[in-house]
């Protein structure tokens, strides 16, 4: 929701990335308030699914120019971890596996170290599984989940309701879903998209990367940008989705 | 003379505990070999990755008197409603022991106690094999006491063995022995547990630990077999078991390598009968200067047995983990089924893993797999760990420990598991 005179939580300016050498992101500008919901879309290799991973920090992503603040902070002085401190969630296109560590361990480990950041007391187990019964209502899933290795032997649906739950747990002020509708039948779909709908207040933001306007029917977006050859070529609202949807992306491929 | 000849005329100065007659001459006999075998060389085909020569820097000598503790001292070593013997710097110590829930059908006692049991007269020395092994030999002549189980029917509670090293002003050597005869169709737990007591003082303590361990599996015996040699990190542990499968019997062992400053744990399983079953899994987590050597060996000798093994060495600092695992199908060892595994994580560019998984195959109509892998912690999965606010030190070690909790979590004693668990969690190992 747009609301004159929120916060700003994300302010990225001229952002440039590179990976390998090659350069990837060309100079991006991006303006998140608090309260709002953005789409990024764009054809693979657009450089969307960049540009969220280089918002979180990831090692094989050098930012060779621009800047971007994040709640008021330095975003890029941050390591992975001081900036999920901070609040900024991402939800992976590909989670991992980790055979070996619980689902319900990790949860608790990582909403242990928010708590601390926050000055707030630890949860010992028998809490936090209170919390989490709260929690896995949010994506629907079965509790069994929780005692289950991180994501392992999830199908691809779970594995998107699983970062989902993270989410939830975690209560990030601004989150990005990578491409978090890929892989999801419709069912799936409802209940990542009514999760996501349901963690929104006016003090936090989201950003969806995706390539398919299916999502921002579940998940309705303020804002929709385009990106294309690693620039946002294009800004309107959640009717730009539908425009592309029935126009493709390559009107404004030539416009870049 | 060389470090290396002190060390070992330095062990030979120790003292056999007297005994009766047949134990006195199979000592007699352990100690002539283990002069004629001395050391093992460097050139050695089975030494030549294990590097002794921290070991001869000391010159360890013979305990003699021996140290009291109380249950206090070793709480944290316990292992819940267990039926547990302690030996202390190799002696039995029946104070700190608790026998009170070996039932009937089951004893659990001192060696020394049971010299006149027909089964330890029957089996002690026969198995752990001290004319081709200066170690074993070594054992077997000064061996103070040691542990004797002996299961007819089912224990539920699992049998805990736990050796306390105590520190002591000259380096000492200790000889932890132990006899487990199952017998036929009997079940059991049997855990062996190798610790340093550390005490006040933060000085390293230096001991030699060389343990033998003798198994007994007759038919259709069951033996879930749990070892945990957590020495102190500036000691040295040298140890060895010897298994015999009989028919149908079922063999599992899990044994973990975290302490000690140079250990190394050989174990040689033979499947004397039709259809035995032996499983082996085993875990080095090692750091700093560490060297940990498993060396295994698992005969077919007769049809229809199966075999399975999972190794890792976890390898962080400068530290050496070995793995060498052969398989022997024998002639005749039809049917055999046989899979072994070993799997690698390398913590540091000066870290070092050898493995060396071997297959023998003297016969046809078999299925054996085997493989190797050595790897480094997941990047994508460290870096999914930082973005959920993790730093990069508790990523990198809840990653380790998953990486061990796959052998871990084979340890049949739920409360060992979660102890050990914390233990690492809590000592960024």
């Amino acid at each position: 929701m747009i609301n004159q005179g929120s916060k700003v939580l994300l302010d990225v300016k001229n952002l440039k990335a590179s990976v390998d050498g090659v350069e990837i992101l060309k100079g991006v500008d991006l303006t998140v308030h608090a309260g709002e919901v953005h789409a990024i879309m764009g054809v693979n290799g657009s450089g969307k699914s960049t540009f969220s991973k280089v918002l979180a920090g990831h090692p094989d992503y050098s930012v060779t120019g621009g800047s971007a603040s994040f709640a008021g902070k330095e975003l890029f002085a941050l390591e992975p971890e001081e900036r999920a401190r901070a609040g900024l969630f991402l939800a992976f296109q590909y989670p991992v596996e980790i055979p070996g560590v619980s689902n319900s361990a990790l949860l608790r480990m990582a909403y242990n170290t928010l708590q601390n950041e926050r000055g707030l007391e630890e949860l010992d187990p028998l809490e936090f599984e209170d919390l989490m019964q709260e929690k896995i209502k949010v994506v629907e899933m079965d509790p069994s989940f929780l005692g289950r290795s991180v994501n392992e032997g999830f199908s691809g649906g779970e594995k998107k309701r699983n970062e989902i739950l993270q989410m939830a747990v975690l209560e990030p002020k601004l989150a990005i879903l990578d491409e978090t509708d890929s892989g999801l039948d419709i069912d799936a779909l409802r209940i990542v998209a009514n999760g996501v709908n349901s963690l929104l207040t006016p003090d936090n933001a989201v950003v969806m990367v995706t390539h398919y306007q299916r999502l921002l029917n579940y998940i309705v977006p303020d804002y929709v940008h385009v990106m294309s050859g690693g620039r946002i070529v294009k800004t309107g609202g959640k009717e730009l989705a539908l425009e592309l949807e029935e126009r493709g992306y390559d009107w404004l491929r030539a416009a870049a | 003379m060389s470090a290396r000849e002190q060390c070992f005329e330095q062990l030979l100065l120790g003292r056999a505990a007297p005994s009766a007659g047949w134990l006195n001459d199979v000592r007699a006999a352990a100690l002539a070999s283990a002069r004629a075998l001395n050391f093992p060389s460097e050139r050695h085909d089975d030494w030549r990755f294990t590097d002794l020569s921290p070991l001869f820097q000391h010159g360890f000598h013979p305990v003699v008197s021996f140290a009291r503790l109380t249950l206090a001292d070793i709480e944290k070593f316990l292992v819940a409603e267990s039926i547990r013997l302690v030996f202390v710097d190799g002696s039995y110590s029946a104070e700190l022991s608790d026998l009170t829930r070996a039932g009937s059908g089951v004893v659990v006692k001192s060696l020394i106690e049971c010299l006149g049991d027909q089964q330890v007269e029957n089996h002690f020395g026969q198995h752990a094999h001290y004319l081709q092994d200066a170690f074993v030999a070594l054992n077997t002549n000064f061996f103070e006491d040691g542990a004797f189980v002996h299961v007819a029917g089912a224990v539920a509670a699992p049998v805990h063995i736990l050796h306390i090293a105590t520190r002591r002003e000259t380096p000492s050597a200790i000889y932890p022995r132990c006899l487990v005869v199952m017998e036929p169709n009997s079940h059991a737990t049997v855990i062996e547990d190798f610790a340093g007591h550390d005490g006040n003082d933060k000085q390293d303590g230096v001991y030699f630990s060389n343990a033998v361990t003798e198994v007994v599996l007759k038919d259709y015996a069951q033996l879930r077999h749990v070892r945990v040699q957590r020495e102190e990190k500036s000691a040295f542990h040298i140890g060895h078991g010897s298994v015999s499968a009989a028919k149908g019997s079922v063999y599992t062992s899990t044994a973990l390598a975290f302490g000690a400053r140079v250990s190394r744990h050989s174990l040689h399983v033979t499947q004397q009968g039709e259809g035995a079953e032996m499983h082996l899994n085993g875990l080095a987590l090692i750091t700093g200067r560490q060297i940990a050597d498993t060396h295994t060996q698992i005969e077919h000798a007769v049809p229809r047995g199966k075999s399975t093994q999972l190794h890792k060495c976890i390898a962080d600092g400068a530290s050496h983990a070995i793995f060498s695992g052969k398989i022997v199908v024998h002639v005749g060892a039809k049917g055999t089924d046989s899979t072994q595994s070993s799997r690698n994580l390398l913590l540091s560019g000066k870290a070092h893993i050898d493995t060396q998984p071997q297959l023998e195959i003297f016969n046809d109509d078999v299925s054996c797999k085997h493989g190797a892998t050595v790897g480094q912690i997941d990047a994508d999965a460290l870096f999914f760990l930082k973005s959920r606010g993790l730093t990069e030190e508790r990523a990198r070690n809840l990653l380790t420990h998953a990486f061990a909790a796959e052998i871990i979590d084979k340890i049949p004693v739920p409360s060992l598991v979660a102890s050990l668990g914390r233990t690492m969690l809590k000592e960024n190992i």
